[in-house]
């Protein structure tokens, strides 16, 4: 009842149905009680809209756990990976398919290859691909969402077909269709000139689950740019000579970017779990190259005996994911301005 | 209606033949040329591969090849399966009871664990049973289903030796047949209920602040009309839509949990028709979920406008 009353107390009127959770509520009301009593003391710092973004952010603890948790995977991955002594291929067949032991902290699988040091190089991977796809996603759809709702007309209409006709593509069937008849020609040339085959996997990879998966971005930031382009300070930046480009990027995009934000951090975790699902299909990268998804392929027969094997990838892509939700629906709430406080 | 209908149809069918043309265009030019994956096959004599290439049209050029395959598709000769010797009409009809039947349950096992929490998640939000639900869906849709699956005959098969996980379409009678689609039924079926949850939920959340809601309430309503007929009926629209659009996706998602427990459904002959480049099967398969995505959202499109008078398409 107290912390109804507080909650009550200290928000706007409009923001009550969609108030944090109540176990958030006596911090709330303690530190703005104290911003009250001092604010006529002291000159208060001015707040920036990505300031007032993050202080949203840091009230949301399980958002603020999850981003804890990313960042530690984006270190352990990426800079533990090539610290951590062991090799990703040493094969030893003393310990195939042994438990958590000093020398093997995860186990090790059946050729005897240590699970951690694979974990860790194949995160780079499971992460890299995740991070990136999202990214060839976001910018599509945010570049496409963009041109139809600044320019409309015929460009809208054409845009917005193109968009109806991938929306309205089997995605599953052809990822992996693609990523099958696709894989070996990119291997090879990527080999060819870069000297490495599995540069030309990921970039495949990375550019099927974008192509496949800017659509929802691109409605999105259409429909932000219709309704902000009629908005009066638009009018008044065309009015004062804002170039169309100053207009679009100065004025327009910085006000559309909140709900691209929140749908580039989920794209991440929808992506790892797809590249995660090839693989897992044997259908991603090939099988000498760990990834968190192949080495539950390789574990998926052998639970029987070494159930480890699957269960450290596995919570991997899972804690992995579950962070990154975590952290786009903290997001969400810190950048929805109807809950800033 | 009627002259949105007739409209929506011509869209739909331009739609299909353009991905028609996507889908073929991606076999006809990848490399190693699939469309003649048979040429590889040694137990094909040299004459008749060149008969095989003639009546497919390989030796024709791309968009000319690719008229005859949809004149032939729309006549219902959908070609023989290079690797299964029959017809692939006959393949893919005698995969699909399989798929329909898991596939099938675990949308019925979404939808009845997902309405119910949802709604009793909403009319009781921030409630002990809501902050579990709401973290249970977050878990769902953070787990994906090739781990939520092995987890499952860790559980069920290993430790327990409950349930067997490998699928046996030879089986007969009810209970070992209801005993052995279980955990695909199950691991398709709660991963679609996380993500309906919260749909549910926030459509419930949206319904039950309106006006009409209050108005219920103030003349005197029992509290279990106001949220059944007056709150959830209206909540449960948009719901619907959503689950119109789902369908094409459970043949998606059934590829994973096919390949798990080894379920001889359609999925499966997906994956065995791209490793063994089988690309009659492959094209009738992808296009067969492309023809249903498309027809599921203009189902969508009708049923937003049947239960929802303020919608009238012009």
């Amino acid at each position: 009842m107290t912390q109804g009353a507080n909650l009550k107390l200290k928000t706007a009127p409009g923001v009550l149905s969609a108030a944090a959770p109540p176990a958030d509520a006596p911090s709330i009301s303690d530190q703005s009680l104290q911003e009250a009593t001092t604010v006529g003391l002291t000159v208060k710092k001015q707040r920036s809209l990505w300031g007032n973004a993050w202080r949203q952010f840091r009230r949301h603890k399980l958002a603020m756990a999850g981003l804890a948790l990313f960042i530690f995977m984006l270190l352990a991955t990426f800079v533990g990976s090539p610290l951590y002594p062991q090799e990703i291929d040493a094969i030893d067949f003393s310990v195939s398919g042994s438990g958590i032991s000093a020398a093997h902290p995860m186990g090790a699988d059946s050729l005897g290859r240590d699970i951690l040091a694979r974990i860790l190089w194949g995160g780079r991977i499971s992460l890299g691909v995740g991070i990136v796809a999202a990214l060839v996603a976001i910018l599509l759809g945010t570049a496409i969402g963009a041109v139809a709702g600044f320019f409309g007309g015929v460009a809208d209409s054409i845009l917005m077909r193109l968009t109806d006709l991938f929306i309205s593509l089997p995605q599953v069937p052809l990822l992996l269709v693609i990523s099958f008849l696709y894989r070996d020609a990119f291997f090879r040339f990527f080999q060819d000139r870069t000297g490495s085959g599995v540069v030309g996997i990921f970039v495949l990879i990375v550019m099927v689950i974008g192509v496949l998966s800017w659509m929802p971005t691109s409605r999105l930031v259409r429909a932000s740019f219709l309704s902000t382009k009629e908005k009066e300070f638009v009018e008044a930046a065309e009015a004062i000579g804002a170039t169309r480009s100053s207009r679009i990027f100065r004025h327009i995009l910085p006000n559309v970017m909140s709900p691209i934000i929140v749908a580039a951090t989920l794209g991440v975790g929808a992506a790892i779990i797809t590249e995660s699902a090839l693989s897992f299909l044997g259908l991603g990268f090939p099988s000498d190259v760990p990834t968190w998804g192949s080495m539950l392929l390789e574990a998926k027969d052998r639970v029987e005996f070494a159930p480890h094997e699957a269960l450290f990838p596995g919570m991997m892509i899972f804690l992995t994911v579950l962070s990154i939700n975590y952290i786009g629906d903290g997001l969400r709430d810190a950048l929805d301005p109807r809950k800033t406080q | 209606m009627g002259r949105f209908l007739i409209r929506r149809a011509i869209v739909s069918v331009i739609t299909l033949i353009a991905i028609s043309m996507v889908v073929y265009g991606i076999l006809a030019i990848a490399p190693g040329d699939p469309l003649s994956g048979f040429a590889t096959n040694p137990n094909v004599p040299p004459e008749l591969r060149q008969r095989i290439r003639a009546s497919m049209g390989l030796d024709d050029p791309i968009p000319v090849q690719y008229l005859k395959w949809a004149g032939a598709y729309l006549q219902g000769d959908w070609q023989q399966s290079f690797t299964a010797k029959i017809p692939v009409r006959d393949y893919v009809m005698s995969r699909l009871p399989t798929t329909l039947k898991i596939s099938g349950s675990a949308f019925v096992l979404s939808v009845l664990i997902a309405v119910p929490v949802g709604v009793i998640s909403a009319i009781k939000q921030y409630s002990l049973f809501d902050q579990v639900s709401t973290t249970f869906a977050f878990i769902g849709f953070s787990l994906p289903t090739f781990f939520t699956g092995i987890l499952f005959i860790l559980l069920f098969t290993v430790q327990l030796g409950w349930l067997d996980f490998v699928y046996d379409s030879q089986v007969t009678g009810f209970w070992p047949q209801v005993k052995q689609s279980i955990m695909p039924v199950a691991v398709l079926g709660l991963a679609g209920a996380a993500q309906l949850t919260r749909f549910v939920r926030a459509s419930m959340l949206e319904t039950i602040n309106q006006d009409y809601v209050r108005t219920a309430r103030a003349k005197g309503l029992r509290e279990k009309s106001v949220v059944v007929l007056h709150a959830m009926r209206n909540a449960l629209i948009p719901v619907v839509t959503v689950l119109a659009l789902q369908v094409p996706e459970l043949f998606g998602g059934a590829i994973i949990t096919e390949q798990i427990f080894r379920v001889p459904g359609i999925g499966r002959a997906l994956i065995d028709g791209i490793y063994s480049k089988d690309v009659p099967v492959v094209m009738a398969i992808t296009f067969g979920i492309a023809i249903l995505v498309v027809v599921f959202n203009v189902i969508a499109d009708i049923l937003y406008a049947v239960l929802d008078p303020r919608i009238r398409y012009a």
